[in-house]
Protein backbone atom coordinates (compact mmCIF):
# COMPACT_ATOMS: atom_id res chain seq x y z
CA UNK A 1 0.00 0.00 0.00
CA UNK A 2 3.27 2.46 -0.01
CA UNK A 3 4.48 1.13 -2.82
CA UNK A 4 4.48 4.74 -4.09
CA UNK A 5 7.35 5.31 -1.97
CA UNK A 6 9.57 3.80 -4.89
CA UNK A 7 10.72 6.80 -6.87
CA UNK A 8 12.45 6.15 -10.64
CA UNK A 9 14.81 8.53 -10.52
CA UNK A 10 17.89 8.86 -8.02
CA UNK A 11 17.51 12.50 -7.15
CA UNK A 12 13.56 12.05 -6.39
CA UNK A 13 12.71 13.75 -2.98
CA UNK A 14 10.50 12.48 -0.89
CA UNK A 15 7.87 14.31 0.82
CA UNK A 16 6.73 13.30 4.19
CA UNK A 17 3.23 13.77 5.20
CA UNK A 18 3.80 16.20 8.72
CA UNK A 19 0.38 15.78 9.91
CA UNK A 20 -3.05 15.55 7.86
CA UNK A 21 -3.22 19.09 8.62
CA UNK A 22 -5.95 19.61 5.67
CA UNK A 23 -8.57 16.70 4.39
CA UNK A 24 -9.87 17.70 0.78
CA UNK A 25 -12.57 16.15 -1.09
CA UNK A 26 -12.88 15.84 -5.23
CA UNK A 27 -16.71 16.03 -3.96
CA UNK A 28 -17.77 17.53 -6.70
CA UNK A 29 -16.11 14.39 -8.94
CA UNK A 30 -14.24 16.35 -12.27
CA UNK A 31 -17.56 17.62 -13.21
CA UNK A 32 -18.22 21.20 -13.91
CA UNK A 33 -20.27 23.30 -15.98
CA UNK A 34 -17.73 25.64 -17.19
CA UNK A 35 -14.61 24.67 -19.28
CA UNK A 36 -11.36 26.88 -18.22
CA UNK A 37 -8.97 26.40 -20.02
CA UNK A 38 -6.25 26.38 -17.60
CA UNK A 39 -7.96 23.50 -15.57
CA UNK A 40 -5.37 21.26 -14.52
CA UNK A 41 -7.42 18.39 -13.91
CA UNK A 42 -10.01 18.85 -17.27
CA UNK A 43 -12.98 19.62 -15.80
CA UNK A 44 -16.09 20.20 -17.85
CA UNK A 45 -19.86 19.32 -18.33
CA UNK A 46 -18.48 16.00 -19.95
CA UNK A 47 -15.58 14.86 -17.61
CA UNK A 48 -16.52 11.84 -15.36
CA UNK A 49 -13.42 10.75 -14.21
CA UNK A 50 -14.16 10.70 -11.12
CA UNK A 51 -17.87 10.78 -9.84
CA UNK A 52 -18.81 12.93 -7.10
CA UNK A 53 -19.47 11.96 -3.49
CA UNK A 54 -22.38 11.26 -1.65
CA UNK A 55 -23.15 12.08 2.16
CA UNK A 56 -22.10 8.70 3.40
CA UNK A 57 -18.53 8.51 2.10
CA UNK A 58 -17.93 11.91 3.52
CA UNK A 59 -19.24 11.45 6.69
CA UNK A 60 -17.52 7.92 7.10
CA UNK A 61 -14.26 10.42 6.61
CA UNK A 62 -14.94 12.86 8.80
CA UNK A 63 -15.03 10.09 11.33
CA UNK A 64 -11.75 8.81 10.37
CA UNK A 65 -10.55 12.67 10.29
CA UNK A 66 -11.33 12.87 13.91
CA UNK A 67 -8.81 10.43 15.30
CA UNK A 68 -5.78 11.71 12.86
CA UNK A 69 -6.64 14.99 14.27
CA UNK A 70 -7.26 17.11 10.92
CA UNK A 71 -7.35 20.80 11.06
CA UNK A 72 -9.34 22.03 8.29
CA UNK A 73 -11.71 20.45 5.00
CA UNK A 74 -11.88 21.74 1.66
CA UNK A 75 -14.16 21.21 -0.96
CA UNK A 76 -13.46 21.23 -4.80
CA UNK A 77 -14.36 19.51 -7.91
CA UNK A 78 -15.26 20.50 -10.50
CA UNK A 79 -17.82 22.29 -8.94
CA UNK A 80 -18.86 21.68 -5.54
CA UNK A 81 -22.11 23.00 -5.95
CA UNK A 82 -23.38 20.91 -8.60
CA UNK A 83 -23.28 18.03 -6.22
CA UNK A 84 -27.09 17.55 -4.73
CA UNK A 85 -25.73 16.80 -1.40
CA UNK A 86 -23.03 19.86 -1.11
CA UNK A 87 -25.27 21.27 1.81
CA UNK A 88 -26.09 18.36 3.92
CA UNK A 89 -22.35 17.31 3.42
CA UNK A 90 -21.19 20.98 4.62
CA UNK A 91 -23.72 20.89 7.64
CA UNK A 92 -22.29 17.47 8.85
CA UNK A 93 -18.46 18.91 8.06
CA UNK A 94 -19.16 21.90 10.37
CA UNK A 95 -19.84 19.62 13.14
CA UNK A 96 -16.03 18.99 12.93
CA UNK A 97 -14.24 21.51 11.79
CA UNK A 98 -14.14 24.32 9.57
CA UNK A 99 -15.00 24.46 5.38
CA UNK A 100 -13.89 25.85 2.72
CA UNK A 101 -15.22 25.23 -0.89
CA UNK A 102 -13.68 25.99 -4.05
CA UNK A 103 -16.36 27.28 -6.47
CA UNK A 104 -17.15 29.46 -9.61
CA UNK A 105 -20.10 31.21 -8.17
CA UNK A 106 -21.77 30.45 -11.42
CA UNK A 107 -24.62 28.42 -9.76
CA UNK A 108 -25.59 29.75 -6.54
CA UNK A 109 -29.37 30.72 -6.94
CA UNK A 110 -30.93 32.07 -3.75
CA UNK A 111 -32.88 29.23 -2.27
CA UNK A 112 -29.05 27.45 -2.34
CA UNK A 113 -27.81 30.58 -0.48
CA UNK A 114 -30.59 30.44 2.12
CA UNK A 115 -29.96 27.49 2.88
CA UNK A 116 -25.70 27.59 3.14
CA UNK A 117 -26.38 30.44 5.32
CA UNK A 118 -28.49 28.43 7.43
CA UNK A 119 -25.69 25.95 7.95
CA UNK A 120 -23.34 28.58 8.47
CA UNK A 121 -25.38 30.47 10.78
CA UNK A 122 -25.72 27.10 13.08
CA UNK A 123 -21.69 26.24 13.18
CA UNK A 124 -19.34 27.17 15.49
CA UNK A 125 -16.81 27.04 12.72
CA UNK A 126 -16.28 28.85 10.18
CA UNK A 127 -17.93 28.34 6.57
CA UNK A 128 -15.45 30.26 3.84
CA UNK A 129 -16.48 30.09 0.63
CA UNK A 130 -13.37 30.78 -2.16
CA UNK A 131 -14.43 31.78 -5.43
CA UNK A 132 -12.29 31.61 -8.07
CA UNK A 133 -12.10 34.42 -11.39
CA UNK A 134 -8.87 34.78 -13.67
CA UNK A 135 -9.07 38.94 -14.01
CA UNK A 136 -10.13 41.88 -12.30
CA UNK A 137 -12.76 42.32 -15.83
CA UNK A 138 -14.57 40.36 -18.36
CA UNK A 139 -11.48 41.08 -20.59
CA UNK A 140 -9.02 39.10 -18.64
CA UNK A 141 -10.85 36.67 -17.60
CA UNK A 142 -13.48 35.70 -19.84
CA UNK A 143 -10.63 34.30 -22.44
CA UNK A 144 -9.73 31.62 -20.05
CA UNK A 145 -13.20 31.19 -18.55
CA UNK A 146 -15.52 31.10 -21.27
CA UNK A 147 -17.68 33.78 -22.33
CA UNK A 148 -20.08 35.68 -19.51
CA UNK A 149 -18.18 34.11 -16.72
CA UNK A 150 -17.15 37.36 -15.39
CA UNK A 151 -20.60 38.65 -15.15
CA UNK A 152 -22.24 35.70 -13.34
CA UNK A 153 -19.16 35.06 -10.88
CA UNK A 154 -19.81 38.79 -10.34
CA UNK A 155 -23.43 37.93 -9.70
CA UNK A 156 -22.96 35.61 -7.63
CA UNK A 157 -20.01 37.35 -5.15
CA UNK A 158 -22.97 40.19 -5.04
CA UNK A 159 -25.03 37.00 -3.98
CA UNK A 160 -23.04 35.78 -1.32
CA UNK A 161 -22.15 39.40 0.24
CA UNK A 162 -26.40 39.72 0.15
CA UNK A 163 -26.36 36.60 2.46
CA UNK A 164 -24.07 37.71 4.44
CA UNK A 165 -20.64 35.87 3.50
CA UNK A 166 -17.49 37.18 2.92
CA UNK A 167 -15.92 34.94 -0.12
CA UNK A 168 -12.59 35.20 -0.44
CA UNK A 169 -11.54 35.50 -4.17
CA UNK A 170 -8.75 33.58 -5.25
CA UNK A 171 -7.45 34.71 -8.76
CA UNK A 172 -4.86 32.33 -10.56
CA UNK A 173 -2.10 35.94 -12.06
CA UNK A 174 -0.66 34.81 -15.13
CA UNK A 175 3.23 34.90 -15.40
CA UNK A 176 3.20 38.28 -16.95
CA UNK A 177 1.16 41.13 -17.74
CA UNK A 178 -1.48 40.12 -14.84
CA UNK A 179 -3.61 42.65 -13.06
CA UNK A 180 -2.69 44.08 -9.50
CA UNK A 181 -3.59 43.57 -6.30
CA UNK A 182 -5.51 47.21 -6.24
CA UNK A 183 -7.43 46.66 -9.77
CA UNK A 184 -8.77 42.98 -7.89
CA UNK A 185 -9.58 45.84 -5.11
CA UNK A 186 -10.89 48.32 -7.41
CA UNK A 187 -13.46 45.48 -9.61
CA UNK A 188 -14.44 44.11 -5.84
CA UNK A 189 -15.16 47.38 -4.50
CA UNK A 190 -17.41 48.35 -7.09
CA UNK A 191 -19.63 45.41 -6.83
CA UNK A 192 -20.31 46.38 -3.26
CA UNK A 193 -17.50 44.72 -1.46
CA UNK A 194 -16.91 47.27 0.85
CA UNK A 195 -14.12 45.52 2.47
CA UNK A 196 -12.53 42.84 -0.18
CA UNK A 197 -10.95 39.54 0.66
CA UNK A 198 -8.29 38.92 -2.25
CA UNK A 199 -6.15 35.98 -2.26
CA UNK A 200 -3.88 36.26 -5.54
CA UNK A 201 -1.79 33.28 -6.42
CA UNK A 202 1.54 34.76 -7.42
CA UNK A 203 2.56 34.14 -11.03
CA UNK A 204 6.03 32.74 -9.38
CA UNK A 205 7.03 32.34 -5.59
CA UNK A 206 10.51 31.53 -6.60
CA UNK A 207 12.33 32.75 -9.56
CA UNK A 208 13.35 30.40 -11.93
CA UNK A 209 16.88 31.80 -11.73
CA UNK A 210 17.20 30.37 -7.90
CA UNK A 211 15.76 27.33 -9.18
CA UNK A 212 18.22 26.76 -11.71
CA UNK A 213 21.37 28.21 -9.27
CA UNK A 214 20.15 25.19 -7.00
CA UNK A 215 20.73 23.29 -9.95
CA UNK A 216 19.06 22.94 -13.15
CA UNK A 217 17.18 19.71 -14.66
CA UNK A 218 16.85 19.61 -18.29
CA UNK A 219 13.22 18.31 -18.01
CA UNK A 220 12.77 20.59 -15.23
CA UNK A 221 11.91 18.25 -12.02
CA UNK A 222 12.00 18.82 -8.67
CA UNK A 223 15.55 17.13 -7.53
CA UNK A 224 16.63 16.31 -3.61
CA UNK A 225 19.06 19.27 -3.92
CA UNK A 226 16.44 22.13 -4.06
CA UNK A 227 14.70 20.73 -1.16
CA UNK A 228 18.08 21.94 0.57
CA UNK A 229 16.60 24.33 3.01
CA UNK A 230 13.32 24.76 1.15
CA UNK A 231 10.33 25.25 3.63
CA UNK A 232 8.43 22.42 2.89
CA UNK A 233 5.40 23.62 4.20
CA UNK A 234 4.73 25.23 0.91
CA UNK A 235 3.70 21.79 -0.40
CA UNK A 236 -0.20 20.31 0.21
CA UNK A 237 1.64 17.34 0.32
CA UNK A 238 3.31 17.84 3.20
CA UNK A 239 -0.06 18.80 4.68
CA UNK A 240 -2.66 17.21 3.30
CA UNK A 241 -4.86 14.02 1.09
CA UNK A 242 -7.61 14.69 -0.87
CA UNK A 243 -10.56 11.44 -1.03
CA UNK A 244 -12.40 11.67 -4.26
CA UNK A 245 -15.15 8.64 -4.92
CA UNK A 246 -12.44 6.06 -6.04
CA UNK A 247 -9.62 6.34 -3.06
CA UNK A 248 -7.34 8.76 -1.17
CA UNK A 249 -4.71 10.50 -3.69
CA UNK A 250 -1.63 12.29 -2.66
CA UNK A 251 -2.96 15.88 -3.50
CA UNK A 252 -5.81 17.38 -5.72
CA UNK A 253 -3.35 18.44 -8.55
CA UNK A 254 -2.55 14.91 -9.25
CA UNK A 255 -5.85 13.00 -9.45
CA UNK A 256 -5.01 12.17 -13.02
CA UNK A 257 -2.11 10.09 -11.88
CA UNK A 258 -2.69 6.64 -10.89
CA UNK A 259 0.59 6.71 -9.39
CA UNK A 260 -1.22 9.15 -6.95
CA UNK A 261 -3.41 6.99 -5.63
CA UNK A 262 -2.32 5.98 -2.59
CA UNK A 263 -5.37 3.42 -0.99
CA UNK A 264 -8.81 3.10 -0.48
CA UNK A 265 -8.87 4.30 3.09
CA UNK A 266 -6.88 8.17 4.76
CA UNK A 267 -4.67 5.60 6.78
CA UNK A 268 -3.58 3.89 3.74
CA UNK A 269 -2.49 7.62 2.17
CA UNK A 270 -0.57 8.70 5.29
CA UNK A 271 2.94 7.48 3.74
CA UNK A 272 5.43 9.60 1.99
CA UNK A 273 5.53 10.36 -1.42
CA UNK A 274 7.80 10.77 -4.20
CA UNK A 275 8.18 14.33 -5.81
CA UNK A 276 8.19 12.98 -9.54
CA UNK A 277 5.89 14.70 -11.40
CA UNK A 278 6.62 17.50 -13.57
CA UNK A 279 3.41 19.27 -11.93
CA UNK A 280 5.28 19.17 -8.49
CA UNK A 281 8.37 21.64 -9.99
CA UNK A 282 5.56 23.90 -10.69
CA UNK A 283 4.09 23.38 -6.80
CA UNK A 284 7.48 23.87 -6.05
CA UNK A 285 7.76 27.40 -8.11
CA UNK A 286 4.46 28.43 -7.02
CA UNK A 287 3.90 27.39 -3.41
CA UNK A 288 0.78 27.07 -1.80
CA UNK A 289 -1.91 27.55 -4.11
CA UNK A 290 -4.76 25.91 -2.32
CA UNK A 291 -5.12 26.54 1.23
CA UNK A 292 -6.59 29.90 3.04
CA UNK A 293 -3.53 30.98 4.26
CA UNK A 294 -0.36 29.84 4.58
CA UNK A 295 0.26 28.93 7.98
CA UNK A 296 0.55 25.20 7.77
CA UNK A 297 2.45 23.36 10.47
CA UNK A 298 4.94 20.49 10.71
CA UNK A 299 8.07 23.08 10.73
CA UNK A 300 9.43 24.55 13.93
CA UNK B 1 8.22 16.08 36.31
CA UNK B 2 7.95 17.97 39.36
CA UNK B 3 6.60 21.70 38.09
CA UNK B 4 5.34 23.83 40.90
CA UNK B 5 1.95 23.49 41.54
CA UNK B 6 -0.36 26.63 41.93
CA UNK B 7 -4.34 27.06 43.14
CA UNK B 8 -4.75 30.00 40.65
CA UNK B 9 -2.87 31.32 37.44
CA UNK B 10 -3.15 34.39 35.87
CA UNK B 11 -1.66 34.03 32.18
CA UNK B 12 -1.81 36.52 29.55
CA UNK B 13 0.17 37.46 26.21
CA UNK B 14 0.12 40.01 23.26
CA UNK B 15 1.72 42.50 24.92
CA UNK B 16 2.48 44.41 22.01
CA UNK B 17 4.47 47.50 23.67
CA UNK B 18 1.08 47.98 25.97
CA UNK B 19 3.22 48.97 29.26
CA UNK B 20 0.12 50.55 30.44
CA UNK B 21 -2.03 47.90 30.60
CA UNK B 22 0.59 45.38 31.36
CA UNK B 23 0.97 47.31 34.25
CA UNK B 24 -2.91 46.95 35.63
CA UNK B 25 -3.18 42.99 34.35
CA UNK B 26 0.19 42.36 37.30
CA UNK B 27 -2.06 44.52 39.67
CA UNK B 28 -5.46 43.42 38.84
CA UNK B 29 -3.97 39.26 38.66
CA UNK B 30 -1.88 40.07 41.96
CA UNK B 31 -5.48 42.00 44.04
CA UNK B 32 -7.32 38.75 42.93
CA UNK B 33 -4.88 36.12 44.40
CA UNK B 34 -3.04 34.88 41.50
CA UNK B 35 -0.28 32.78 42.30
CA UNK B 36 1.56 32.40 39.38
CA UNK B 37 1.70 34.86 36.53
CA UNK B 38 2.29 33.80 32.83
CA UNK B 39 3.01 36.00 29.92
CA UNK B 40 2.88 34.08 26.73
CA UNK B 41 5.17 36.41 24.09
CA UNK B 42 4.72 38.63 21.73
CA UNK B 43 6.13 41.74 24.34
CA UNK B 44 6.54 44.18 21.33
CA UNK B 45 4.76 45.19 18.18
CA UNK B 46 1.85 47.83 17.73
CA UNK B 47 2.87 50.28 20.86
CA UNK B 48 4.99 52.64 21.66
CA UNK B 49 8.43 52.23 23.58
CA UNK B 50 8.74 48.80 23.49
CA UNK B 51 11.91 48.81 26.40
CA UNK B 52 9.57 49.36 28.76
CA UNK B 53 7.81 46.43 28.81
CA UNK B 54 10.89 43.89 29.30
CA UNK B 55 11.72 45.81 32.41
CA UNK B 56 8.19 45.52 34.27
CA UNK B 57 8.14 41.91 33.61
CA UNK B 58 11.33 41.50 35.09
CA UNK B 59 10.41 43.45 37.65
CA UNK B 60 7.14 41.98 38.92
CA UNK B 61 8.63 38.06 38.20
CA UNK B 62 6.11 37.12 35.86
CA UNK B 63 7.31 34.13 33.98
CA UNK B 64 7.76 34.72 30.50
CA UNK B 65 7.65 33.00 27.14
CA UNK B 66 8.96 33.70 23.79
CA UNK B 67 7.02 34.61 21.08
CA UNK B 68 7.14 34.66 17.78
CA UNK B 69 7.99 38.41 17.75
CA UNK B 70 10.32 38.32 20.84
CA UNK B 71 12.34 35.55 18.63
CA UNK B 72 12.63 37.65 15.91
CA UNK B 73 14.03 41.03 17.78
CA UNK B 74 16.20 38.26 19.52
CA UNK B 75 17.65 37.15 16.26
CA UNK B 76 17.76 40.30 14.70
CA UNK B 77 15.58 38.81 12.06
CA UNK B 78 13.93 41.45 9.36
CA UNK B 79 10.52 40.94 9.75
CA UNK B 80 8.52 39.40 12.75
CA UNK B 81 7.29 36.03 11.48
CA UNK B 82 3.56 36.81 12.77
CA UNK B 83 2.57 34.50 9.15
CA UNK B 84 0.57 36.93 7.49
CA UNK B 85 0.02 36.35 3.66
CA UNK B 86 -1.99 39.31 2.88
CA UNK B 87 -0.02 42.59 0.91
CA UNK B 88 -2.31 44.98 3.32
CA UNK B 89 -1.66 43.00 6.94
CA UNK B 90 2.26 42.48 5.84
CA UNK B 91 2.27 46.70 5.57
CA UNK B 92 1.49 46.94 8.35
CA UNK B 93 3.45 44.43 10.42
CA UNK B 94 6.30 45.99 8.66
CA UNK B 95 5.92 49.20 10.07
CA UNK B 96 5.64 48.07 13.81
CA UNK B 97 8.19 45.95 13.18
CA UNK B 98 10.75 48.49 12.08
CA UNK B 99 9.91 50.94 15.04
CA UNK B 100 10.24 48.11 17.72
CA UNK B 101 13.43 47.05 16.32
CA UNK B 102 14.77 50.47 16.16
CA UNK B 103 13.86 51.07 19.72
CA UNK B 104 14.70 47.91 21.72
CA UNK B 105 17.71 47.99 23.50
CA UNK B 106 20.26 44.99 22.75
CA UNK B 107 20.21 44.04 26.71
CA UNK B 108 16.37 43.49 25.95
CA UNK B 109 16.65 41.53 22.16
CA UNK B 110 19.16 39.34 24.49
CA UNK B 111 17.09 39.02 27.15
CA UNK B 112 14.14 37.65 24.61
CA UNK B 113 16.70 35.08 23.23
CA UNK B 114 16.56 34.03 26.89
CA UNK B 115 13.42 33.02 27.30
CA UNK B 116 11.48 29.30 27.18
CA UNK B 117 9.22 28.67 23.80
CA UNK B 118 6.98 27.13 26.64
CA UNK B 119 6.03 26.42 30.34
CA UNK B 120 4.73 23.46 32.21
CA UNK B 121 3.38 23.76 35.72
CA UNK B 122 0.88 22.41 37.81
CA UNK B 123 -2.72 23.80 38.72
CA UNK B 124 -3.87 21.72 41.28
CA UNK B 125 -3.35 17.81 39.87
CA UNK B 126 -3.23 18.99 36.64
CA UNK B 127 -0.88 19.35 34.04
CA UNK B 128 -0.56 22.64 32.44
CA UNK B 129 1.51 23.73 29.24
CA UNK B 130 1.87 27.12 28.30
CA UNK B 131 2.90 28.33 24.71
CA UNK B 132 2.69 30.93 22.11
CA UNK B 133 0.68 29.77 19.05
CA UNK B 134 0.10 25.84 19.37
CA UNK B 135 2.53 23.23 21.37
CA UNK B 136 3.63 23.21 17.72
CA UNK B 137 4.52 26.02 16.44
CA UNK B 138 5.44 29.33 17.53
CA UNK B 139 3.35 31.13 15.00
CA UNK B 140 0.25 28.79 14.57
CA UNK B 141 -2.96 30.75 14.52
CA UNK B 142 -5.57 28.98 16.90
CA UNK B 143 -9.02 31.08 16.03
CA UNK B 144 -12.54 29.69 18.07
CA UNK B 145 -13.51 29.42 14.41
CA UNK B 146 -11.28 27.08 12.72
CA UNK B 147 -9.81 24.92 15.71
CA UNK B 148 -11.33 21.58 15.73
CA UNK B 149 -12.26 20.65 19.29
CA UNK B 150 -10.77 16.80 18.18
CA UNK B 151 -7.60 19.01 17.21
CA UNK B 152 -7.11 19.94 20.67
CA UNK B 153 -7.75 16.72 22.15
CA UNK B 154 -4.85 15.39 20.16
CA UNK B 155 -2.79 18.15 21.02
CA UNK B 156 -3.38 18.00 24.69
CA UNK B 157 -2.22 13.90 23.86
CA UNK B 158 0.45 14.36 22.54
CA UNK B 159 2.23 16.77 24.24
CA UNK B 160 0.86 14.93 27.64
CA UNK B 161 -1.09 18.17 28.64
CA UNK B 162 -4.54 18.96 30.76
CA UNK B 163 -4.64 22.45 29.72
CA UNK B 164 -2.85 24.17 27.34
CA UNK B 165 -2.70 27.71 27.41
CA UNK B 166 -2.00 29.74 23.96
CA UNK B 167 -2.08 33.63 22.56
CA UNK B 168 -1.06 35.01 19.09
CA UNK B 169 -4.06 35.25 17.63
CA UNK B 170 -4.98 38.50 19.68
CA UNK B 171 -8.57 36.90 20.37
CA UNK B 172 -9.21 34.96 23.91
CA UNK B 173 -11.54 32.03 23.75
CA UNK B 174 -11.48 28.53 25.34
CA UNK B 175 -13.07 25.22 25.04
CA UNK B 176 -14.10 22.62 27.10
CA UNK B 177 -12.28 18.90 25.90
CA UNK B 178 -12.83 15.61 26.57
CA UNK B 179 -11.79 14.15 29.96
CA UNK B 180 -12.26 17.92 31.80
CA UNK B 181 -9.23 18.86 29.91
CA UNK B 182 -9.45 22.73 28.89
CA UNK B 183 -7.87 24.82 26.59
CA UNK B 184 -7.61 28.29 26.01
CA UNK B 185 -6.38 30.56 23.99
CA UNK B 186 -5.67 33.93 26.21
CA UNK B 187 -6.30 36.66 23.74
CA UNK B 188 -3.77 39.77 24.27
CA UNK B 189 -3.60 42.64 26.69
CA UNK B 190 -2.22 45.18 23.97
CA UNK B 191 -5.13 45.83 22.11
CA UNK B 192 -8.90 45.25 22.43
CA UNK B 193 -10.80 42.45 20.78
CA UNK B 194 -12.09 44.01 17.86
CA UNK B 195 -15.12 44.18 19.83
CA UNK B 196 -15.74 48.27 19.68
CA UNK B 197 -14.75 48.21 23.89
CA UNK B 198 -11.47 49.66 24.69
CA UNK B 199 -10.68 47.56 27.39
CA UNK B 200 -8.52 43.78 27.10
CA UNK B 201 -8.57 40.69 27.81
CA UNK B 202 -6.60 38.28 30.33
CA UNK B 203 -6.93 34.61 31.99
CA UNK B 204 -7.43 33.14 35.34
CA UNK B 205 -7.21 29.56 35.99
CA UNK B 206 -8.53 27.91 38.97
CA UNK B 207 -7.91 23.95 40.07
CA UNK B 208 -10.88 22.54 40.81
CA UNK B 209 -13.42 19.51 39.74
CA UNK B 210 -13.14 20.24 36.72
CA UNK B 211 -10.51 23.67 36.54
CA UNK B 212 -11.97 26.40 35.15
CA UNK B 213 -11.05 29.41 33.36
CA UNK B 214 -12.59 33.07 33.77
CA UNK B 215 -11.62 36.02 31.16
CA UNK B 216 -11.21 39.27 32.92
CA UNK B 217 -12.07 41.83 31.21
CA UNK B 218 -9.75 45.00 32.21
CA UNK B 219 -9.71 48.52 31.50
CA UNK B 220 -6.89 51.41 31.76
CA UNK B 221 -5.37 54.04 31.02
CA UNK B 222 -5.85 53.57 26.80
CA UNK B 223 -5.90 57.42 26.52
CA UNK B 224 -2.15 58.01 27.44
CA UNK B 225 -1.38 55.34 25.38
CA UNK B 226 -3.00 56.69 22.47
CA UNK B 227 -1.22 59.78 23.07
CA UNK B 228 1.96 58.17 23.21
CA UNK B 229 1.40 56.31 20.04
CA UNK B 230 0.62 59.50 18.37
CA UNK B 231 3.71 61.06 20.01
CA UNK B 232 5.93 58.38 18.32
CA UNK B 233 4.53 58.62 14.83
CA UNK B 234 2.52 55.15 15.28
CA UNK B 235 0.05 54.76 12.57
CA UNK B 236 -3.20 56.34 12.89
CA UNK B 237 -4.44 53.15 12.51
CA UNK B 238 -3.24 51.84 15.35
CA UNK B 239 -4.20 54.47 17.44
CA UNK B 240 -7.33 54.49 15.86
CA UNK B 241 -8.01 50.48 17.39
CA UNK B 242 -6.67 51.92 20.79
CA UNK B 243 -9.38 54.18 21.08
CA UNK B 244 -12.06 52.75 19.64
CA UNK B 245 -11.77 48.86 20.42
CA UNK B 246 -12.11 48.17 16.50
CA UNK B 247 -9.37 46.19 14.61
CA UNK B 248 -8.53 48.18 11.81
CA UNK B 249 -4.86 46.50 10.36
CA UNK B 250 -3.96 42.63 10.09
CA UNK B 251 -7.67 41.39 9.28
CA UNK B 252 -7.17 39.44 6.47
CA UNK B 253 -5.68 37.22 8.61
CA UNK B 254 -8.94 36.50 10.38
CA UNK B 255 -11.41 33.64 9.69
CA UNK B 256 -14.80 34.49 8.38
CA UNK B 257 -17.00 34.14 11.19
CA UNK B 258 -14.58 36.43 13.50
CA UNK B 259 -13.89 38.79 10.69
CA UNK B 260 -17.97 39.43 10.83
CA UNK B 261 -17.78 41.02 14.36
CA UNK B 262 -15.39 43.48 13.69
CA UNK B 263 -16.26 46.79 12.03
CA UNK B 264 -13.55 46.45 8.91
S1 LIG C 1 1.90 18.25 -7.23
FE1 LIG C 1 2.56 19.46 -5.44
S2 LIG C 1 1.27 18.78 -3.73
FE2 LIG C 1 1.11 17.25 -5.37
S3 LIG C 1 2.67 15.70 -4.86
FE3 LIG C 1 3.64 17.16 -6.29
S4 LIG C 1 4.62 18.68 -4.96
FE4 LIG C 1 3.17 17.55 -3.69
FE1 LIG D 1 2.56 36.03 17.94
Amino acid sequence: MRLNVVATRPDVPVQPLHALDHLWFQVGGTLCNLECNHCFISCGPTNDSFGMMDLSQVQRLLEDSRRLGVKEYYFTGGEPFLNRQLLPILEATLRYGPATVLTNATVLPARTLEELRRVDQASLYSLEIRVSIDGASPATNDPIRGEGTFARAMEGVRGLLRYGFLPIITAMQPETGGESFDDFCQTLRAAGYKHPRIKLLPPLRLGREIVRSRGYTEHERVTREMMDGYDDSQLLCSHSRIATDRGVYVCPILIDSPAARLGDTLEEGLGPFPLEAAACYSCYLYGAICSNVSASPGQA
Amino acid sequence: MSEATFSRIAAFGGVYSNHLALARVIEDARHRGAEALLCLGDLGAFGPHPDRTPAILRDSGVQTIRGNYDDSLARGLDECQCGYTDPRDNYFARLSYQYTLRNTREENRAWMGTLPDSLRLRLGNRQVLACHGSPRQMNEFLWESTTPTHFLERLCERYEADIILCTHTGLHWQRPLEGSRLFANVGAIGRPANDGETNVWYALLDEGEPPTIEFVPLAYDHQTLADEMRDEKLPGEFVETIETGWWTTCLEILPSKERRRGKY
